[in-house]
């Protein structure tokens, strides 16, 4: 199994957790992994991006048009990140307007759950469940259960089913 | 066997457990981007794993050099930790080690920053390695990172010499499964052995201090184990060859198998750029008809090859400035190659700049700063303030602790002119004042500068990471250690007008700039400091103490942008539907800054708010 995936979004919307936890799940699974991620001064509200590598590969970073995935979790990083996911079948974006991909409105779902701190988590539940990831669901629940914080858990598992199903 | 124990480690984390895998006794580090998580790795590991190690966030990189040196002067196994323009900053203490050298194993650990993400440079430090004539260790890979650590210390020992690994940020802040084995007590006691001679090295003694170390270096040159190796292109010596390392190697190695162009050439991976090895230099100029050298940032191995017909940053093959991604990579090797070009992808947008948080202390002082002094010149240093920026209140930025005296260099500039003098506000983070900006306040008072100072002290170090600073008084691994009052500091500076000030409170916080300035015009006034007191609101222990209000916008909102553009609170948003500004309730904390912004008060901020 080889799959390239780039998450994509702006700083503060937890790219990097789902980055961390994509890599969880790909060990799980007993893949090797790579990732590359973005810190510093663009985590304050910049556009970030992470690489996700399953698989055997050495470079951490995807190439242009390369990505079998591309996870956004915010429309306005569409612009700088899309030309990374090799067609348009494979772009998710996070967005309550309609577009040109597969679109589904994640923060609006986890603020109607009262929790928009896990619209991440919401919309990584809507992509395992829709898009032809290296595992199954049942894997990122576990990494999920492996990297979350205790007190973050019960809420982060709340936010990946409300994905998964789709709505409340 | 044992149970295995692998772990998704980043590239920071796993130079952390090398070193703690190791035996390394005391590490000091800086924070900066992309090097900031080595350190609080190692207390974890530590703290794991029950291995005594000494942890410090030390005020600057120089200072932790020289710390972390001591305690390879016991004997003891150290590391120091920093960015590449740290290394400016270490570099005195850095040459004469090199010439002095060490006793136990000492690693400079010099995370570059190619692009570059996140620094005011792209230079690559193994220049610096270079210059200093110390060996550097150019990992490619998180894993590659770690397994270095033992090797490195190896080196170190055998030679007394420092050694650097030098990974970049894409090895840095790469994730990657990787093994991890038990941490390792080395033998022995601190037990620092006098040497007058060696320690102290007045000149007499420094011109066979200098031949030591250049024979050290012929040595290390030599090291069959360190060699370059031959990582793809099979049994038989082709035509071509591309010699690689860092995270460069990674990519051109995964481009070669992509391109199926395996079989054409044989690919070399350095692991130490410096010094290159003097066989595979001689080996490689008699064997190959084309070589290519792929290394950032700058051409350290490609200069060592010393052949004019190499390919690489020379001829132009390979750009000379920005970071060599994949994408950069793949054009290289096909011009190398002749192979036809792939179709280019649309050039990607600019994507949507950063910004100080919803609710930052600096967002209030930046706001009062250029609200009461328009015309004002405002110097400013490094970071999160430096998206002081986007509120036009900041109009330089140049390296720790320059501002300070930038605001002197300013002062004397219109001084001696006899012109109306501006108004110069000078911005600077509580970690930066410390970093370097204390010594430059020395010479600015001394000199008589006259200009504002404000001390934006948020308590903590926010762009890196959080990290402590000395006047919070905690240390690295969350014990109490002793705090440093900055407005004692700044006293003892010679500073006679020091006021302390929270910038949430807006109206007293202009009142107190105006002051200040009034301060700098009298005849027997001066310099004037103003520390801006307020927590970090990532600090989550502060935000509980925080009072919270309800902020919303009424209809009175002209849609006038005053706020979107001067202010630029994240949690205030236009809506194109209402065609007014909303408060985003998501990203709003409840600061209540905001009140005071609008011009037609339809921002409206009560009391009673709930978080």
């Amino acid at each position: 199994m080889k799959q390239q995936i780039i998450l994509s979004g702006l700083g503060g919307q937890g790219v990097l957790f789902i980055t961390r936890v994509l890599a969880e799940a790909a060990v799980l699974r007993g893949l090797e992994v790579l990732t590359s991620e973005t810190h510093g001064m663009a985590m304050r509200g910049g556009t970030v991006i992470s690489h996700v590598k399953v698989g055997s590969f050495s470079s951490p970073l995807i190439r242009s048009g390369k990505a079998d995935i591309g996870i956004f979790l915010h429309p306005r990083s569409l612009e700088a990140h899309r030309s990374y996911v090799a067609v348009q079948a494979g772009i998710f974006v996070n967005t309550d307007k309609p577009g040109e991909y597969h679109t589904f409105d994640a923060t609006g779902l986890a603020a109607r759950l009262g929790a928009a701190v896990v619209s991440n988590l919401v919309f990584l539940g809507h992509v395992a469940r829709n898009a032809a990831l290296f595992c199954d669901e049942r894997a990122v629940r576990e990494a999920i259960e492996k990297i979350s914080p205790p007190h973050q858990l019960e809420l982060n598992l709340k936010g990946f089913e409300t994905g998964l199903k789709g709505n409340l | 066997m044992g149970k295995k124990d692998e772990r998704i480690l980043m590239g920071n984390e796993a130079i952390a457990r090398g070193l703690v895998e190791n035996g390394c006794t005391l590490i000091a580090s800086y924070p900066g981007t992309p090097a900031s998580e080595i350190l609080p790795a190692v207390v974890q590991f530590s703290r794991q794993t029950g291995a005594p190690i000494h942890t410090e966030w030390s005020v600057n990189e120089k200072v932790a050099y020289e710390v972390a040196l001591a305690n390879s002067m016991a004997g003891r196994r150290s590391a120091v930790a920093m960015k590449q323009v740290g290394l400016n900053v270490a570099s005195d203490p850095l040459t004469r080690s090199a010439y002095l050298g060490v006793v136990g194993g000492f690693i400079v650990v010099v995370a570059d920053d190619p692009g570059p993400h996140s620094s005011q440079t792209e230079q690559d430090s193994r220049f610096f390695a270079q210059f200093a004539q110390i060996p550097v260790f150019d990992p490619s890979s998180p894993r590659e990172a770690k397994e270095m650590i033992g090797p490195a210390y190896a080196l170190s020992e055998k030679y007394e010499i420092p050694v650097m690994l030098r990974p970049t940020t894409r090895v840095c802040h790469s994730r990657q499964n990787i093994q991890c084995a038990a941490p390792r007590v080395m033998p022995g006691k601190a037990d620092f052995k006098k040497n007058p001679g060696r320690w102290i090295a007045t000149p007499q003694f420094l011109t066979e201090l200098h031949r030591l170390l250049n024979e050290k270096l012929e040595k290390i040159a030599q090291e069959e184990t360190l060699a370059p190796r031959r990582s793809l292109g099979g049994s038989q010596e082709k035509e071509l060859c591309v010699i690689s390392s860092g995270v460069a190697y990674a990519h051109t190695r995964e481009l070669l198998e992509d391109l199926g162009a395996a079989d054409e050439v044989d690919l070399y991976k350095v692991v130490m750029p410096y010094p290159l090895n003097r066989a595979f230099v001689e080996r490689v100029n008699r064997s190959y008809s084309k070589i290519l050298v792929i290394e950032e940032t700058c051409p350290v191995i490609e200069m060592q090859l010393l052949n004019p017909l190499v390919e690489g940053r020379r001829s132009g093959l390979i750009p000379g400035h920005g970071e060599l991604t994949p994408d950069v990579i793949e054009k290289v090797l096909e011009k190398f190659l002749g192979r036809p070009s792939r179709e280019e992808a649309p050039a990607r947008g600019k994507g949507v700049r950063p910004t100080l948080c919803a609710g930052c202390p600096h967002r209030a002082s930046f706001y009062a700063i250029k609200d009461t002094f328009p015309q004002g010149i405002f110097p400013s240093d490094i970071g999160c303030y430096t998206l002081g920026m986007n509120l036009g209140a900041i109009d330089t930025c140049h390296v720790m602790g320059a501002c300070i005296s930038q605001g002197a260099g300013f002062y004397h500039a219109y001084a001696r002119d006899g012109k109306d003098m501006p108004t110069i506000v000078v911005t600077i983070g509580d970690s930066t004042f410390f970093h370097s900006g204390i010594p430059a306040l020395i010479n600015a008072v001394f000199q008589g500068a006259r200009f504002i100072l404000v001390i934006l002290d948020n308590a903590t170090t926010a762009m890196t990471g959080n990290q402590p600073t000395p006047q919070v008084g905690i240390l690295a691994d969350g014990h109490k250690g002793v705090s440093v009052s900055i407005a004692d500091l700044v006293k003892a500076c010679g500073v006679r007008f020091v006021r302390s000030c929270d910038p949430y409170e807006t109206e007293a916080f202009s009142a107190l700039l105006k002051e200040a300035d009034d301060y700098t015009r009298k005849s027997d006034g001066g310099m004037a400091v103003i520390i801006a007191k307020h927590p970090c609101v990532l600090d989550r222990e502060a935000m509980k103490d925080q009072r919270v209000y309800k902020v919303h916008v009424s209809e009175d909102c002209t849609a006038c942008r005053h706020c979107l553009e001067n202010f630029e609170c994240p949690a205030l948003v236009y809506r194109e539907d209402l065609d007014r500004v909303v408060v985003d309730d998501i990203l709003c904390i409840g600061c209540g800054v905001c009140g005071t912004v609008c011009p037609v008060d339809a921002i409206v901020v009560e009391k009673g708010g709930e978080r």
